[in-house]
């Protein structure tokens, strides 16, 4: 058998298991992350040394001194090192623990957004009216759009999460720990961002057969980039005459999907009037390129199985061709 | 039944102190759930809550101590020791009253623990 080689494997292994990157837990950029970050290296570098504690004490007794110790030598040992030793360490771990939870849900000072999680992708609005927690249901109204989300850096955005059908879990690695969006109760998460950037989130609670396809991204610019993108958000449809958009109200894509300053007007699947400036579609699986809204129209349970959206490949190439060149064409 | 005099240890004064612990958790568990399931502002302080279960954590104490000492005390005066292998009535007394010792103070350390958080969180967030 061929020798594991552990010197060049180690570095290997590390590279490969990504600690570094858009959804990293190792990369806080993120007020709560980094401090999970902390705990976490504090946990490890103390269990790794009781460890270490402990297997030399195995050592010292099966290899440099094995055979009878005194009774009252061992006793000590156990009180002091058993008993009292992981009573008093984990006291304070706890107490610090738990001293921190209340610092990490302070009261928002920026905007409000509202998230469902939904199978399997999610519902965004953007300034929302809703005291946090008062409520059963996610506060209605706001700016509608989807799988993307934009906050102001070093704000504290309160994120309003709800779900109309079962438990999702919101989880944004490099900002925050995750939370559970329940039907039937509203939590709060805050994320204050502490750089820019595009970070990768997740459905962290199975829900269905497209739980792992249940992504999200969450982009984090300066204040007044977000004030102007949430404006652009609210504004009607950029291309609102076409021969896509015949063909996307014959084809009853309507139902479904509203595109504001045109009669679709759906409330079931996510909001499409500016689906052209978001990066993925299909919640986080697909970059958005005209090609790729044409695959997904023509066979959205070959992207995600189990989704909701109907495949709609017995229409001819050309007219989903039309539409997807379209949608691809509203910013 | 007799408490600081030498009495007859059976699975009862065993589990004694375990139970406690148990009724504790279900006690605050339960008292913190139903006060902040309503959901409703939830920046509003729990004064009451905390300090009812600040009074419970100390009776359960309170308790967990008496059977500390009891089995403590009992132990010692059957001799204390660790090595109760004989099949012998003294044998399984002396066995009982230190596993309870030993049940007893781990249960204490348990409800202190649980209590912690009432000290640092004063709201339903
Ligand atoms: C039965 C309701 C329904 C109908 C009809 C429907 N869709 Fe969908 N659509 C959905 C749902 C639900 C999703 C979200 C699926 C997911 O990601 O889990 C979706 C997602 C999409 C997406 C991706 C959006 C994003 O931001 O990820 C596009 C593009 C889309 N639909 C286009 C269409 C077109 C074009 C038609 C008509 C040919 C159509 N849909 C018909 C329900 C529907
Ligand atoms: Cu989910």
């Amino acid at each position: 058998m061929k020798k594991f080689r552990t010197s060049r494997t180690f570095p290997a292994i590390f590279a490969l298991s990504a600690c570094e990157g858009p959804q990293s837990a190792f990369d806080a950029a993120g007020a709560e992350a980094a401090r999970v970050l902390t705990l976490f290296w504090v946990m490890l570098i103390g269990a790794v040394a009781i460890w270490a504690v402990v297997v030399a004490i195995g050592y010292y007794a099966t290899k440099t001194r094995p055979g009878q110790h005194s009774e009252k030598a061992g006793l000590r040992l156990i009180i002091w090192g058993g008993c009292v030793f992981p009573t008093v360490v984990l006291a304070m771990l706890l107490f610090w623990g738990l001293r921190m939870m209340p610092d990490l849900r302070p009261p928002g000072d920026g905007p409000t957004i509202a998230v469902s999680g939904e199978r399997f992708w999610w519902r965004v609005a953007y300034g929302v009216e809703g005291e946090p927690g008062v409520v059963r249901n996610l506060p209605i109204g706001g700016v509608p759009s989807a799988n993307e989300i934009w906050i102001p850096l070093g704000k504290r955005t309160e994120i309003l999460l709800g779900s109309p059908d079962v438990i999702h879990s919101f989880w944004v690695p490099p900002l925050a720990g995750k939370m559970d969006a329940i039907p039937g109760r509203v939590n709060r998460l805050i994320l204050e961002p502490t750089e820019v950037g595009v970070f990768n989130g997740a459905c962290a609670e199975f829900c269905g057969t497209a739980h792992a396809q249940m992504g999200f991204r969450v982009v984090v610019v300066p204040e007044t980039e977000f004030t102007e993108y949430v404006r652009a958000q609210a504004q009607p449809a950029a291309v609102p005459e076409s021969e896509g958009l015949d063909l996307f109200i014959r084809n009853g894509c309507a139902a479904c999907h509203a595109i504001r300053g045109t009669p679709p007007d759906g409330v079931v699947g996510p909001d499409l009037t500016h689906l052209a400036s978001r990066r993925t579609i299909g919640a986080g699986i697909v970059p958005t390129t005209v090609e790729n809204i044409a695959d997904f129209v023509a066979s959205p349970d070959h992207f995600k199985p189990g989704i909701e959206m109907p495949a709609f490949g017995m229409l001819p190439k050309d007219e989903i061709a039309q539409i997807a060149a379209w949608l691809g064409s509203l910013e | 039944m007799q408490i600081f005099g030498r009495t007859k240890d059976n699975l009862w004064t065993l589990i004694a102190a375990p139970v406690i612990w148990g009724i504790h958790f279900l006690f605050s568990y339960f008292l913190a759930a139903f006060r902040c399931a309503p959901n409703a502002d939830i920046f509003e302080s729990i004064g009451s809550t905390r300090v009812a279960i600040g009074f419970v954590t100390l009776v359960s104490l309170c308790l967990i101590a008496l059977v500390i000492r009891r089995a403590w005390h009992e132990w010692l005066t059957g001799g204390g020791g660790f090595r109760n292998d004989q099949d012998t009535p003294e044998g399984r007394e002396s066995f009982l009253e230190f596993s309870t010792l030993l049940l007893a103070g781990l249960s204490f350390a348990a409800v202190v623990f649980e209590t912690m958080p009432i000290l640092v969180i004063g709201d339903c967030r």
